[in-house]
């Protein structure tokens, strides 16, 4: 099966029902999404398909077939979310913040405080830093 | 993943067609879109079919549409797309509260409102709205089409009408006059499975359902028709009480349960919170 990751063409071997998240992690060989809950209610393991927030936890990989895939890793440590994140302290133990960055990725160019909030509602931090991840998203936003 | 996978077949249908001659000839197979209820018990082991039918591509069953004054709702309709509808929020805005409410945006992004009919559960969130709204359920089988109105689809704990063979495709509910209610209470907003759902419409004929009150979402029949005659609200309450069927589970107890289910419909009633829908 083809998919298309970060812009790129993977061939993978998967059986159609295996998770994207371990196509990801395991053929792909990009661990920096991450599996949380496996039950949909974290939002560690998101990742955008055609630009869309999904738990690659629970998506078949049969279903990211002729999809663009973007995972963490495509956004190349250089994207303002990931700089302000690392400014602002938007990270703690850092295992939710894959899928806070891409949820927040998913928004628009300028997203109110409100937006971020329902944003990231399906994203939850252990560490319950949410002040810090929202002021990173806000920050970011005005680069 | 702690469910294994061998074993498993998908059937990659190319079409409705193709889907429902499937369902006939290749069957007992289980259905699956948006895999946002499937997929947890397939990830924890719990999940005992092997086989299963993948409708995710069929766009078929997409789309939202006004067909000869009724809305039309394909069951592999979003809660995202619900959500943004402005048909929806429209014509049946008390649908748009529900899907906004259901998990967060990833879950809002896949999950279907097929998926949530079809998945049963007593606590579906956009149950009591299609309780609520007479919305009549589409069936399709390789045989033809059957039409099932919501209030007599559900036969118990997560059984309904609906044969093997058949597949939902789509909702059709007729114009809902009156003020639009929609309320769900868990946790938080977000992710939580409700504890209670109610959907309602205020009109002279007031019309109320309510969701983790019973083994199934109900239509509260006598609820209403005690509102609707000009009972008091204690004696709505009251016939509330022998209406509804609460248990203590995991979410919440059946004491709590009755209580809120009251204070609920007291706050329906006198409330004027809801939206009318548009013309």
């Amino acid at each position: 099966m083809r998919l298309t990751v970060n812009r790129r063409t993977v061939v993978v071997k998967a059986h159609p029902l295996t998770r994207l998240l371990d196509v990801l992690r395991e053929e792909c060989g990009l661990t920096g999404t991450k599996e949380g809950c496996g039950e949909g209610e974290c939002g560690a393991c998101t990742v955008l398909i055609d630009g869309q927030p999904v738990n690659s936890c629970l998506v078949p990989v049969a279903h990211a077939r002729g999809t663009r895939i973007t995972t963490i890793e495509g956004l190349a440590g250089s994207h303002p979310l990931q700089r302000a994140f690392v400014e602002q302290g938007g990270a703690q133990c850092g295992i939710c913040t894959p899928g806070m960055i891409m949820a927040a990725a998913a928004l628009g160019p300028h997203p109110t405080l409100e937006e971020i909030r329902t944003g990231l509602a399906g994203n939850l931090c252990r560490c319950t830093g949410y002040t810090a991840i929202y002021r990173s998203i806000q920050r970011a936003s005005r680069r | 993943m702690q469910g294994t996978l061998r074993g498993r077949d998908l059937l990659q249908p190319r079409s409705l067609a193709d889907a429902l001659k499937m369902l006939r000839n290749e069957g007992p197979l289980v259905p699956l879109a948006g895999c946002t209820d499937l997929y947890v018990s397939l990830n924890f082991g719990t999940l005992k079919a092997t086989r299963f039918l993948d409708l995710w591509n069929l766009d078929a069953l997409r789309g939202i549409e006004l067909r000869g004054g009724a809305l039309r709702i394909g069951a592999l309709t979003t809660y995202t797309e619900i959500r943004r509808s402005a048909t929806i929020r429209r014509r049946l805005p008390m649908l748009a509260a529900a899907a906004r409410e259901i998990g967060g945006v990833q879950i809002q992004n896949r999950g279907t409102i097929g998926g949530n009919v079809a998945n049963a559960s007593p606590a579906g969130d956009t149950l009591p709205v299609l309780l609520a709204a007479d919305a009549v359920v589409v069936l399709r089988s390789a045989a033809g089409v059957r039409r099932v109105p919501m209030t007599s689809f559900y036969t118990g704990y997560r059984q309904s009408v609906a044969t093997p063979e058949e597949l939902i495709v789509a909702f059709e509910i007729p114009p809902v006059r009156g003020r639009q209610w929609f309320r769900k209470v868990g946790t938080r907003a977000a992710q939580a499975i409700a504890k209670i759902v109610v959907a309602g419409v205020q009109d002279r004929e007031p019309r109320l359902a309510m969701g983790s009150v019973g083994p199934v979402p109900l239509r509260l029949w006598q609820t209403e028709r005690a509102l609707g005659s000009g009972a008091s609200l204690a004696e709505a309450q009251q016939t509330l009480q022998r209406e509804i069927a609460p248990i203590d589970d995991l979410r919440s107890t059946a004491e709590y349960r009755r209580q809120v289910a009251a204070n609920l419909v007291a706050q329906f009633w006198n409330s004027r919170s809801g939206t009318t829908p548009g013309r």
